[in-house]
């Protein structure tokens, strides 16, 4: 995403209204849609929502321009959204929820294949139910990398720069992610596959 | 469980583990040519990280699909707009 050429910053500096709102607009859904997949509560996003746009809003002066608006916005939500898991103490520890990024990746586990299963069997509202929990069962440290990479498309640099770390641990993260989830979805899918093949 | 055997080829566990190593930017495009055709080569004799290949991948399509479908309540935005003072440029 990156709508920041439609946006006049300047104007946003000097606090015109209609442009904020413009830029509220931009950026709405897929802040919401961010704040949904971390905290995986409607009120809860709704909360991120809201108080990442209160925070712009209040801050945007200190926009150097250093990353694109974009991602300075998307790290704005990501701190909120982290601050309302804290709150709420959904995540003990988002320091100590998982192994350390130098550890060896897991290898995996679950090898039935369930990609060529027929589109109906993914559309499922059990299928769709076990995508949510599959992804709040994530680490904070892996679902706040997946979420901006694989669903808001944000690049490797883009998404270091929005949880502030190194390109390397956004990668490292990223694989642990991806094969985390799919070890999950295998469990219910792989035993799809077997029940078609029976 | 013909199916659920683990990851295990040692004759060939460099190129596995160097495959799995290298998933993420091999589905990213982030890999030289080169590379890129040895990564092939092993998918198209290993079975196992065939399915891990794929597998992974349709995991971040389902992922992708499923996130296009959460749009921002209309209410919700409604109360954002009025917690930013912004009511009046609200379009419907």
């Amino acid at each position: 995403m990156n709508v920041q050429q439609d946006l006049d910053i300047e104007a946003l500096k000097n606090g015109d209204r209609a442009e904020f709102a413009k830029l509220v607009d931009a950026y709405s859904g897929h802040i919401y849609r961010l704040a949904l997949k971390i905290t995986g509560n409607e009120q809860d996003a709704e909360d991120v929502l809201q108080q990442t746009f209160i925070n712009t809003f209040k801050h945007i002066q200190n926009f150097e321009g250093r990353s694109s608006l974009s991602t300075w916005i998307y790290r704005v939500a990501s701190n909120e959204a982290l601050m309302v898991l804290r709150r709420d103490k959904k995540e003990v520890s988002i320091d100590q929820d998982f192994e350390d990024d130098n550890d060896e990746i897991a290898k995996p586990i679950e090898l039935a294949d369930w990609s060529r299963l027929p589109e109906s069997e993914f559309q499922t509202a059990e299928a769709s139910k076990m995508l949510d929990q599959a992804i709040a069962n994530l680490p904070i440290k892996l679902r706040s990398v997946f979420v901006l990479r694989d669903l808001e498309g944000l690049s490797i640099r883009e998404t270091a720069q929005a949880l502030e770390l190194t390109e390397t641990a956004v990668k490292t993260r990223l694989l642990r992610a991806r094969l985390n989830l799919r070890e999950q979805l295998a469990h219910y899918f792989g035993e799809k596959s077997r029940e078609d093949t029976k | 469980m013909a199916n659920s055997q683990k990851l295990n080829h040692d004759h060939e566990l460099f190129d596995c583990s160097r495959l799995l190593r290298d998933l993420s930017d091999f589905i990213d495009g982030q890999l030289s040519p080169e590379i890129c055709a040895s990564f092939e080569e092993h998918l198209a004799q290993c079975e196992n990280c065939r399915v891990v290949f794929d597998t992974t991948n349709r995991t971040i399509l389902l992922y992708q699909n499923s996130a296009k479908e959460e749009t921002l309540p209309e209410d919700a935005r409604e109360r954002l707009f009025k917690k930013l003072s912004l009511e009046d440029l609200l379009k419907k």
